[in-house]
């Protein structure tokens, strides 16, 4: 019997851990993956979006409760609750401390990340070196950690709970406790459900981050009676080089050329405004564009004034010395993608390019058109990354109060079932997405998590 | 790149594997040199690859950090990468070329110069001085030790192999700075040079995330930052004290042994519990250290230069506990005969290290200095 049990091993499960046990509880926590793949999504992490009054440690100027929340607000489109989302905000003005008390160390913003100087607090190493921080710390406190372990069940009975089920090297043991948290993540890495909930363009996504948030945890909680939140048809979803793994493929999946050029799909023809706004507030919509193409495939495409200019991709570009060269390669129809570029190129006005403001260079007569930094795209050589949609997380999750518990669909608060991470993110972030939040959610819920949990112990 | 010994084409392509998945990740940009130098750079040639592998120390930090490390599909282990290339390297770069073989079973080199070394100096004292000389207690007396081996024989013998392995080692540096395709007078500019002085004298990238790197294992540890200074400033004081005691022999005409007080015997005392300590200890280190980050290739040659280095410090604290004893003559010899293959084996074994990584830095700080190339923001 110990008095927590934590079901994850991401961010959010190691703050709670950490937290329930310095409260002096025992504390146990189940990790599904093997020691290597420890920690869930937390490992492909890199930063925290942190609020501040003034310049603090890494962060530049000042980034306030009312910013952040204006910028969430944003990007959620109100889907979001104030009340938990202001405390998420609250929190991260104060957690950095307690971070860097269980070994988080942070550095300023990486190379290509300036605009993030103010709003976020990057970890030094990334989201793994954090995770391992927090497992030593877990370790030497004295929580008991169980790699390779798969939660299958939960018994939950009159709005509490008693104990889990797991599987561990095929055999299935129970494990009982005063209170749990669930911290086990999403389920974009399971791929039937994501066909439940996209349709079969599903098929063609690929998973940016780990392969084992199947979503087991979160359909145990919902099918016990938990308050779901958050659309199952939503996720964070960016294009990524379609020649990417099929999951954990992480940051370097990335193409950050698509404002420089255009982009097409299988039929060779432009979709949508590559130019629309600065890259760092758009490359989030374009795992959906991509995905609402046929076959759930794009192709960015730039010549090489625009090559060097951008973050160097993992993934080598198809280089070829004409367009229908680069047409073939691609298996592109060559007529169309020719008519393409001689449409695009002869629709671009003349203007000052520069790719740090909102320049004049824009397309006329075309559409879509692209407003931005649009150029003849005619120096050879020319180069094309090819683009799939890429997911990142989803948000459906389970409802949670402001003290991590979780709610069922009667609107009542289970008694000592507390959830943190990504499983309840969708309470504060319904939609859309802004960088270092998903951390922000799991330090301050997983630690409000492993506190209730505690406090629910002793009473 | 020059008519030089080529990196094996296969390390090449997987350091530019290796590297391109760094250059898109950027997470470890905090924790050395290596990181920022390689974002500057939007393709990895050759001379990067040699640049970037001696900029790293194998602290492993990055290695722990690594999202796409083993056993992820990426099989991105970029410290023992870099390690293989510096072994390449170290190859490439050796003067004469036909001794370059010497780092390919370094371990065996280094022991044979070792034993040949201690059997010549054991063969020339035992024969060529006389018995009741050799075996003899001696009284501690200027000039005692040149009754075993005449002073002139030491000097020139000395000197010479001195010569030669500092020839050795400056061919190289060059050898490495011309493929950096830096201007060979920007080496000595002051400021970057100042600064790369100053990160190597307080191994600053040892110092990982502030509270040591990754070693032996991935808890971060400042052991093998401590134990480097034991041993480099052991080997430092160690140097010192021959050249006060060459001063004191020429300019003075006070011959050895001097008194335990004197200056160069302080100085090679602390110097030789340095290199004891700072030795051993990165002889335990390396002994315990997580394998899957090292070039098992390379564990000869690191072991063999520092059990040298170690028998440098053993033989010559041991010489002066026994210098007036009947063991002072083998034990001359022997000590003679161990500096003896260190200096032969400067240029032919890790200590090259030193001077590649120097160059690395001194390149680092040079490059710190001109402007990022424009690459946009992600």
């Amino acid at each position: 019997m110990y008095d927590v049990l934590v079901l994850g091993g991401g961010n959010a499960a190691l703050c709670a851990a950490i937290t329930a046990r310095r409260a002096g509880s025992s504390v146990r926590l189940l990790e599904c993956a093997p020691r290597h793949f420890r920690g869930g999504n937390s490992r492909h992490t890199r930063n925290l979006r942190c609020m501040h009054d003034g310049p603090a440690d890494v962060l530049t100027g000042a980034y306030r409760e009312e910013d952040y929340w204006q910028d969430l607000l944003n990007v959620t489109g109100g889907e979001t609750d104030e009340r938990l989302a202001r405390m998420t905000i609250r929190h991260t003005a104060t957690c950095r401390d307690w971070m860097v008390r269980h070994g988080v160390r942070f550095q300023s913003s990486l190379g290509g990340t300036l605009h993030l100087s103010r709003t976020n607090a990057f970890f030094l190493g990334g989201g793994k070196a954090l995770v391992n921080a927090y497992y030593r710390a877990a370790e030497a406190l004295g929580v008991e950690i169980d790699y390779d372990t798969a939660v299958i069940d939960l018994h939950i009975k009159d709005r509490r709970f008693s104990s889990a089920i797991v599987v561990r090297d095929g055999v299935e043991h129970e494990i009982r406790a005063r209170s749990v948290v669930a911290a086990a993540g999403g389920f974009e890495s399971n791929l039937a459900w994501l066909k439940e909930a996209w349709g079969p363009m599903a098929d063609n996504f690929l998973i940016r981050g780990t392969p084992y948030n199947t979503g087991r945890v979160l359909r145990i909680l919902l099918d016990n009676g938990a308050k779901s939140i958050g659309d199952p048809a939503q996720g964070h979803c960016v294009a990524i080089d379609a020649r990417s793994p099929k999951f954990d493929g992480g940051i370097c999946t990335r193409v950050d050329c698509i404002s420089l050029g255009i982009v097409v799909n299988e039929n060779a023809l432009r979709f949508h405004d590559e130019g629309e706004d600065f890259w760092p507030k758009r490359y989030a919509i374009w795992g959906r564009l991509v995905a609402e193409q046929p076959n759930q495939i794009g192709f960015a495409i730039i010549d090489a004034r625009a090559m060097g200019k951008f973050i160097p991709p993992m993934f080598p570009p198809i280089k070829a010395g004409s367009i229908p060269e680069l047409a073939v390669a691609l298996k592109l129809d060559a007529a169309v993608l020719e008519a393409t570029l001689a449409r695009f190129n002869a629709a671009v006005r003349p203007g000052n390019f520069d790719h740090s403001v909102l320049d004049d260079c824009r397309t006329e007569g075309l559409s879509p058109p692209k407003t931005h930094w649009a150029r003849a795209i005619e120096t050879p050589p020319f180069f094309a990354y090819p683009l799939r949609p890429g997911i990142t997380f989803t948000y459906l999750g389970v409802a949670v109060d402001e003290r991590a518990r979780m709610i069922l669909q009667d609107a009542r608060p289970a008694h000592n079932i507390f959830a943190a991470g990504e499983i309840m993110a969708g309470n504060v972030l319904g939609k859309g997405y802004i960088a270092g939040i998903g951390m922000a959610i799991g330090t301050a819920f997983g630690r409000i998590a492993g506190e209730e949990a505690a406090r629910h112990v002793v009473a | 790149m020059s008519s030089l010994e080529s990196i094996p084409v296969e390390l090449v392509d997987e350091g530019r594997r290796m590297a391109s998945i760094c250059n898109a990740c950027r997470y470890c940009e905090g924790y050395c040199a290596v990181f920022p130098a390689l974002e500057r750079r939007l393709s990895f040639a050759e001379g990067d690859l040699a640049y970037l592998a001696n900029l790293c120390h194998s602290c492993g930090s990055c290695y722990y950090a690594c999202q796409y490390a083993p056993p992820h599909e990426f099989q991105l282990n970029f410290p023992k990468m870099l390690a293989q290339i510096r072994g390449a390297t170290y190859r490439r770069y050796a003067w004469p070329g036909a001794l370059a073989r010497a780092f390919e079973r370094n371990g065996l080199v280094v022991s044979l110069v070792m034993a040949v070394s201690l059997a010549l100096f054991l063969l020339v004292t035992t024969f060529a001085i006389d018995r009741s000389v050799f075996f003899a207690p001696h009284p501690d007396r200027e000039g005692s030790f040149y009754a075993v081996i005449p002073h002139a024989v030491m000097a020139y013998a000395f000197g010479a192999i001195f010569l030669l392995a500092t020839l050795a080692l400056f061919i190289g540096a060059a050898r490495f700075w011309r493929d950096t395709e830096e201007e060979a007078r920007d080496f000595l500019k002051p400021g970057p040079f100042g600064n790369s002085l100053a990160d190597a004298l307080e191994l600053k990238y040892l110092r990982g995330g502030g509270e040591g790197c990754t070693y032996p294992d991935e808890k971060p540890s400042h052991l093998r930052r401590w134990f480097h200074h034991f041993t480099f400033y052991g080997f430092v004081l160690c140097f010192a004290a021959t050249c006060i005691a060459t001063i004191y022999h020429y300019v003075f005409g006070w011959r050895a042994p001097y008194p335990f007080l004197s200056l160069p015997v302080l100085l090679g005392t602390v110097g030789g519990v340095g290199l004891l300590i700072g030795c051993a200890g990165l002889l335990w280190l390396k002994e315990i250290r997580d394998r899957t980050l090292h070039d098992s290739a390379q564990t000869g040659m690191d072991v063999g230069f520092l059990a040298l280095l170690l028998l440098v410090g053993v033989t010559g604290l041991m010489l002066l506990a026994l210098r007036e004893t009947a063991a002072m003559g083998a034990l001359l010899a022997a000590h003679l005969a161990v500096v003896m293959a260190l200096f032969i084996t400067l240029p032919y074994g890790k200590f090259v290290h030193a001077v590649y990584r120097f160059a690395a830095l001194v390149r680092y700080h040079l490059e710190r200095k001109r402007p990022l190339p424009e690459m946009g923001t992600e």
